[in-house]
């Protein structure tokens, strides 16, 4: 990763001991880091390679991404031994993207995903046992249990949520837009989808509607490289998604890069209100199979996996960035992975103590006001629910 | 589950000529002299797509991942055996995909489509309901897509969730111009797969995938069909009919047992087509039994069972002695967590059954449940 030289904290006089870490952590003087590939551009001028941060905001980009993953690990062995059940998708590899997204917008611009969304719910400000008590389809979950891995919402922080049908959600999320901007709201929605969902025709309608009314839509397409078992090479005619909106103009970032992220999504946020709808492309990986069924190993080798983790992990970059700009120490990111991990640990408890939603539950949220229906159990047990 | 799936003797059509074809040469009852083995319902889809593709050089096979053995491993061997021109991947998208083989099929070659979960096949209901079903009437019989066969895994498996284990057959049976067909074993499921993709119709092919490994049958290995639009009487009785398709047979053949015990009689009707269904099976069944309890995994409401029912009820009005009775899944989405609620149980069919069949129980519960 190139420096800014201006920047470059190199001093090892000004080396901050472990007691001094809060003050360094909190530490929001501007700093300026360049990023490592440089943005290529669609119908526009890509924006400065030179990323505008801080001491604080990396070490809060290392805490989050630490979390994120911790979470997707817990929830690996939770599934495993079967406290999880239904489809899980993990995230891990790609938390760059959810933390950079957040540190260019607000929690009143929205975000919209498809079923991979965990990391994005944690991102949007989710609290870790609401997610592992929604996994587990426990009452305290984000939806109430009644959701599971891929149906995280928050409505307080306008997350729209976890969809199951590939690309049914970037539609959804251009009328967010319009709603937006009929409002005259200066605010962007972020549509989220995969590499395989950018194949789905949905895609291709919503970018026409968007374009047509200069939508602040932005369209993140989260190009991990595989939908499912298929290699982009095999499904795409044309992997440069960041063109494929023809006459909308697209972005490529770097998606393992937290502060390439954030840079592209400011970019895209300020063109989105002027100018209408953009499309970024965010290059990352996957390290989990597809879903807890995938062990995502036969249509790529275990080469490429370790490859990635050893050259372009999100985490180890930032760590990297803490480490050569002084503003922690080894042993200190140490700490935080270990505080991390109890947090995780702790929320995984705290999610385990939550009850299973009542059996009534079964009927309600079909309708506003739902229809009294009649039930029995498996067991013979007459369950009759009159609903309001 | 074993005296359900343990029938070797049942009517099979052997296709004749060398390229197979529609062509139906011999009617067996009988195969104890072929060779059989034992296999699980994904291996027998398989094998019958390999017959497929074998003995119809235009016969084609695509979908997501199945050029890897598709999710289910349905599609395992066949683009190593047949090719990546005739066994391929498609990128992802449904709506594409069943298009794409409606144009395939209108050139007079056999397009087998996977959609890789019932659930996400409605992306592709467009095509299916307006472009495949409507070809033949709309062109006057110039056009058709006759050699479209959709398959698609559909039901419940224990913890699927919103997405992964709808029935959606329903909404197809609605639609006059393709046929409907849910297999309940290894042994029909191959029969019937090969049936429908030699029919001379698009056919939607609903497979359950509950049973894709823990249904295992003696399966010919021989080029079979079984014909379409026949239902079957898996089990004679004489107090009430159960009707059913799919995965849902192994439950009913349960509640059957349970029913039993209690001195009640009961016929069991595997409907394998749906559209357009065999009602004359039912009906002399229900005749005969004066009762009649239908059971799918599918929402009680506008599901395939109203039709029956209403059906059987035009036909044997006179001869009922209890109101029909659907033993369904509930009006509600598919649940992640309350799954064991949702499900129209063994528990559920059979205390049906006996409500239904001596009077002291009749009317404890209502017939809405
Ligand atoms: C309409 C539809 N078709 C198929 C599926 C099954 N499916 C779920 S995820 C997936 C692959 C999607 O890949 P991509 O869009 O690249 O997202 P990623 O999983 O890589 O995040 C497929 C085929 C689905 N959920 N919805
Ligand atoms: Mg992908």
């Amino acid at each position: 990763m190139a420096l800014s030289r201006l920047s470059l904290r190199s001093n090892r006089f000004l080396k901050p001991t472990p007691t001094l870490l809060r003050h360094v952590s909190t530490d929001t003087t501007p700093i300026t880091i360049e990023t490592a590939v440089p943005f290529e551009s669609h119908l526009c001028d890509a924006p400065s390679r030179s990323v505008t941060t801080s001491s604080s905001e990396i070490l809060t980009f290392f805490r989050d991404m630490a979390r994120m993953r911790r979470m997707e690990i817990a929830a690996d062995s939770l599934y495993k031994s079967k406290l999880i059940r239904g489809f899980c998708h993990l995230y891990d590899g790609q938390e760059a993207l959810a933390v950079g997204m957040e540190a260019a917008i607000t929690r009143k611009d929205a975000i919209i995903t498809s079923y991979r969304d965990h990391c994005t719910f944690l991102g949007r400000g989710g609290e870790l046992v609401d997610a592992f008590s929604e996994l587990m389809g426990r009452k305290r979950g984000c939806s109430n249990g009644k959701g599971g891995s891929m149906h995280f919402y928050k409505k307080d922080a306008c997350f729209y949520g976890g969809h199951g049908i590939v690309g049914a959600q970037i539609p959804l999320g251009c009328g967010l837009a319009f709603a937006q901007k009929y409002n005259k709201e200066e605010f962007v929605t972020f549509t989220l989808y995969g590499d395989g969902a950018a194949n789905q025709g949905q895609l291709f309608e919503a970018l026409n509607i968007a374009a047509l009314w200069d939508l602040p839509a932005i369209l993140v397409c989260e190009n991990n490289h595989y939908g499912m078992g298929t290699a982009t090479w095999r499904s795409a005619k044309s992997p440069a998604y960041f063109k494929r909106g023809d006459y909308v103009p697209g972005l490529k970032v770097d998606g393992m890069d937290a502060l390439a992220v954030k840079q592209a999504c400011k970019f895209a946020k300020e063109h989105a209100l002027k100018n209408g709808p953009i499309i970024l492309e965010m290059d990352t990986y996957r390290y989990h199979g597809h879903s807890m069924s995938d062990p995502g190993s036969t249509y790529r080798t275990r080469d490429e996996v370790s490859g990635v983790r050893q050259v372009r992990d999100p985490i180890e970059r930032v760590r990297k960035l803490l480490l050569t700009h002084d503003i922690a120490t080894e042993k200190e990111l140490k700490d935080m992975e270990k505080e991390v991990r109890k947090e995780v640990d702790d929320a995984v408890a705290q999610a385990k103590e939550s009850p299973v939603p009542e059996p009534s539950e079964l009927f309600t949220n079909m309708y506003v006001k739902d229809c009294g229906v009649e039930s029995f159990g498996a067991d013979r047990k007459e369950l009759k629910v009159t609903l309001p | 589950m074993a005296s359900l799936l343990g029938r070797f003797c049942r009517k099979m059509v052997v296709p004749g000529s060398a390229h197979g074809g529609a062509r139906l040469v011999s009617t067996t009852t009988s195969c104890e002299s072929e060779t059989v083995k034992s296999l699980n319902l994904y291996s027998a889809i398989n094998q019958a797509l390999h017959i497929a593709l074998e003995t119809d050089p235009r016969s084609y096979v695509f979908g997501e991942d199945v050029g890897f053995g598709g999710v289910f491993r349905c599609t395992t061997g066949l683009a190593e055996r047949f090719g990546k021109n005739r066994v391929f991947n498609t990128p992802l998208c449904e709506q594409g995909i069943v298009g794409f083989g409606i144009g395939l099929a209108a050139m007079g070659n056999r397009a087998v489509v996977e959609i890789q979960f019932a659930d996400y096949i409605y992306p592709a209901f467009d095509q299916i309901v307006n472009e495949a079903a409507k070809f033949r009437y709309r062109s006057g019989n110039q056009f058709n897509c006759g050699g479209l066969t959709i398959r698609a895994p559909y039901g419940a498996v224990g913890h699927g969730g919103h997405y992964h284990s709808q029935s959606p057959e329903a909404f197809f049976c609605h639609v006059p111009g393709i046929k409907v067909v849910i297999p309940r074993s290894p042994r029909e499921a191959k029969g019937l797969l090969l049936s429908s993709i030699r029919d001379p119709n698009p056919v939607v092919f609903f497979e359950p995938k509950w049973l894709y490994r823990q249904a295992v049958e003696e399966v010919p290995e021989h080029d079979y069909m079984i014909p379409l639009s026949e239902a079957e009487v898996i089990r004679e009785g004489n107090d009430i009919t159960l009707v059913g398709w799919g995965a849902q047979l192994t439950v009913m053949e349960q509640a059957c047992l349970d029913a039993e015990k209690e001195g009640i009689s009961c016929e069991l009707i595997d409907l394998k087509t749906l559209l357009p269904w065999d009602k004359e099976t039912v009906e002399a069944s229900v005749k005969k039994t004066g009762r009649l309890l239908i059971s799918h995994e599918a929402p009680v409401t506008g599901g395939f069972g109203a039709e029956i029912s209403a059906t059987i009820l035009e036909r044997c009005f006179l001869k009922l002695e209890a109101p029909v009775s659907r033993v369904c899944g509930l009006d509600t989405p598919f649940p992640l967590v309350f799954e064991p609620f949702y499900m129209p149980t063994k528990n559920k069919a059979s205390f049906f059954c006996s409500s239904v069949s001596s009077p002291s129980k009749t009317h404890t519960f209502s017939c809405r449940h």
